[in-house]
């Protein structure tokens, strides 16, 4: 029951296996530099077979499995219903009681409860949102970036650099801090007579730090695209008679689409599957689809991984199929495509 | 080249999931705890006393600790898992019995703290810490007597509560709040309880664990629902704090020493929980932990400083109206999983 705790082995275990994974990275980059064997790229393969592939075929196993392992779509209903397989789990003579003193099932509260695919609909948005906002805060602090006439623009990628330094939990925790009613912000608030105003532990609060957390994934791949691209051809444009307005709306726009939508895929796809910043930030008054996978997992009872596995496939597909449609956009991956 | 590199990840790998325990001395036991909840001194003075080298491991959940003790048996000897854990392991045959005779220091731990409804005839078990739930609050902030659960409806003060984020306990003071035993298994009253859950969400500030303790001492909100520990832990830090047990009655729980069926040192184990009974131990190890002590002896030890304190040493009727939690079946823990999920994501 104390408050403290350490990381359990399974922490330790995944430290030592980055170290490992990253020695062996640099081992193969400088064999690799003198033969380019593809055989030398095995560790990597290896790595990728336990550590992505087994586990994503571990996902979908156990999502159309029962705990006991017998073949079953029933997690697929949970998604659908959450109180399906809570149904299942009661004593069917302990609902017919209930049912004889007149109680149906909605009395009881375990009737259709469709508070999966809600959530799913509002992480959806959420996301949706922070990667609008991202691309309209973004796309803008890129191009200034990449302004060859900004003499402050390099210092401008090192601020937006330095802070991605520290880990993205320290900085959600210090935003948590920064937004508290004895904060930072509120205390500002009240010096100038504003009075403390409600800003933690609501859902704009989590968009802000969904934003905050995910808007370098946004400026980097745009600031990448417009920083390599030919300055001549701005150049030319103004030749023939082009203003500003329309060298930009003519030539680096549709120039810079690869790493706007390498940026909005590299948005949205963490985006959606946000958890944790949403109970830092949203004290557990917001949940995101995350969050409720999170909860699954964390759950004693086994059945649960079932359901939460099925959860993370459906998740899982539907990343998929807007990563599909997104690479339509940059066939050539020139935004630094992403898978 | 790629056998070496291959090699050299599975050496790091083993390296990683050897336990500690493998460079070991001749007399061993191995301990497996909560991290920060021993005055860690007291295992210096047991290998100085005994010889026998405690080999220390630590969890971070109930449910951690419950799958290492399956998947690895023998490497633990002595465990301190939560009182309805205790109940399950104990179904699962997956504990040892503890033979008394090599316990005398039992002697020393309350008569009203044994035969604990998770170990009725006390042959698995011995407490090693206890301690209650209920209300913490700031006294500069609240103006009403905090003696029901029902303050935490109380509009008045809306977006100052903290509640705790964790199934059983705030199902449970629900339901004793509404009259009913935190171990229900009634859908009505469960339902009953998610609602009144729902009702209150708009006036909670927000759902904590371990945060709960911190922004309490910083002014953050007048009433939150907290284990006595943080409670004592906050009420050091700042002096506008108090805490009480509503009068519908709360959890009360003890944190026991266990032996798993599978350990390979016993005798030891059983050395180790005796020297933890010993009356200067035990308090030692309350003064470090600042929780409850089911120690009788250690407690006249202690003085006035521990039986003063009404939120360590809370008194008798308080104790008598609260309750403990018991193990829940998966199959029916799955009803308590989807009320709660109902709480967390009402709008």
């Amino acid at each position: 029951m104390t408050s403290f705790q350490v990381p359990g082995w399974g922490y330790v275990l995944m430290a030592v296996g980055f170290a490992a994974f990253i020695a062996l990275l640099i081992a193969y980059i400088v064999v690799n530099r003198g033969f380019k064997r593809p055989v030398f790229a095995s560790p990597y393969v290896l790595w990728i077979i336990v550590f992505t592939v087994i586990p994503c075929l571990l996902v979908a196993y156990f999502s159309f499995t029962d705990p006991a392992g017998n073949f079953t779509l029933d997690n697929f209903k949970s998604f659908w219903d959450a109180n399906y397989n809570t149904r299942k789990g009661i004593d069917p003579a302990l609902l017919q009681q209930y049912q004889d003193m007149g109680l149906s099932l909605d009395d009881l509260g375990l009737g259709r409860n469709p508070i999966n695919i809600d959530t799913l609909v509002f992480s959806l948005w959420m996301a949706f949102l922070c990667t609008a906002i991202c691309l309209l805060l973004g796309y803008p602090a890129a191009h200034i970036m990449a302004d060859r006439e900004f003499r402050l623009g390099p210092t401008l990628v090192v601020l937006f650099v330095v802070p991605m330094w520290m880990n993205f939990l320290l900085r959600t925790i210090a935003l948590m801090s920064i937004m508290e009613d004895g904060g930072l912000i509120n205390t500002v608030l009240n010096w100038l007579g504003f009075g403390p105003a409600k800003l933690l532990n609501t859902t704009a609060a989590v968009q802000v730090g969904m934003v905050y957390n995910f808007l370098p994934f946004m400026v980097f791949p745009i600031y990448n695209v417009l920083n390599k691209m030919d300055y001549q051809l701005s150049e030319a444009a103004m030749d023939l008679g082009c203003n500003k307005w329309k060298i930009f709306y003519k030539v680096t726009l549709p120039l810079s689409i690869p790493g706007v939508v390498s940026g909005i895929t590299m948005v949205f796809m963490p985006a959606v599957t946000t958890f944790y910043i949403s109970r830092l930030l949203g004290g557990g008054k917001v949940q995101l689809f995350g969050d409720l996978i999170e909860a699954k997992f964390l759950s004693t009872s086994l059945n649960e991984w079932n359901v939460g596995s099925a959860l993370s496939l459906v998740m899982m597909v539907l990343i998929l199929l807007s990563l599909g449609l997104l690479q339509k956009a940059d066939p050539k991956g020139e935004g630094g495509g992403i898978i | 080249m790629k056998k070496l590199l291959a090699l050299l990840t599975l050496l790091t790998l083993l390296a990683a999931v050897m336990p500690l325990g493998a460079l070991a001395a001749d007399e061993v036991v191995n301990v497996y705890n909560w991290y920060d909840y021993m005055d860690e001194s007291v295992f210096e003075q047991f290998e100085e006393e005994t010889g026998i080298h405690v080999n220390k491991m630590y969890f971070t959940t109930n449910e951690d600790m419950m799958v290492q003790v399956r998947v690895s048996p023998g490497a633990y000897d002595l465990v301190f898992p939560s009182d309805y854990c205790v109940e399950r392991m104990i179904s699962e045959g997956m504990l040892a019995e503890i033979n008394m005779d090599n316990i005398p220091n039992f002697v020393n731990v309350e008569p009203s703290l044994r035969n604990a409804d998770y170990d009725p005839e006390q042959k698995y078990s011995v407490p090693f810490m206890w301690g209650t739930v209920g209300i913490l609050y700031n006294t500069t902030m609240v103006d009403d007597p905090v003696d029901s659960w029902s303050i935490l409806w109380n509009e008045k003060y809306a977006d100052s509560i903290f509640m705790l984020d964790s199934i059983r306990d705030t199902l449970g003071i629900t339901l004793k709040y509404l009259g009913y035993s935190m171990n229900s298994r009634d859908l009505l009253q469960l339902n009953e309880a998610a609602n009144k859950l729902i009702e209150q969400k708009p006036i909670v500030k927000a759902y904590y664990v371990d945060e709960t303790k911190d922004k309490m001492v910083a002014g953050e909100a007048a009433l939150a629902v907290v284990y006595s520990g943080d409670a004592l832990y906050s009420m050091e830090l700042n002096e506008d704090l108090a805490y009480s047990v509503p009068k519908e009655g709360s959890n009360i729980w003890i944190d026991p020493m266990v032996i798993p069926a599978t350990a390979k040192n016993k005798e030891n184990a059983e050395k180790l929980i005796d020297f933890l009974c010993r009356p200067d131990i035990a308090q030692k190890n309350c003064e470090y932990i600042w929780y409850s002590s089911p120690n009788a002896a250690a407690i006249e030890l202690m003085g006035e400083d521990y039986t003063e304190n009404p939120t360590i040493n809370p008194p008798q009727d308080v104790i008598d109206r609260c309750e403990f939690f018991h193990d829940i079946p998966d199959d029916f823990l799955s009803v308590y999983n989807s009320f709660w999920t109902k709480v967390k994501n009402a709008k």
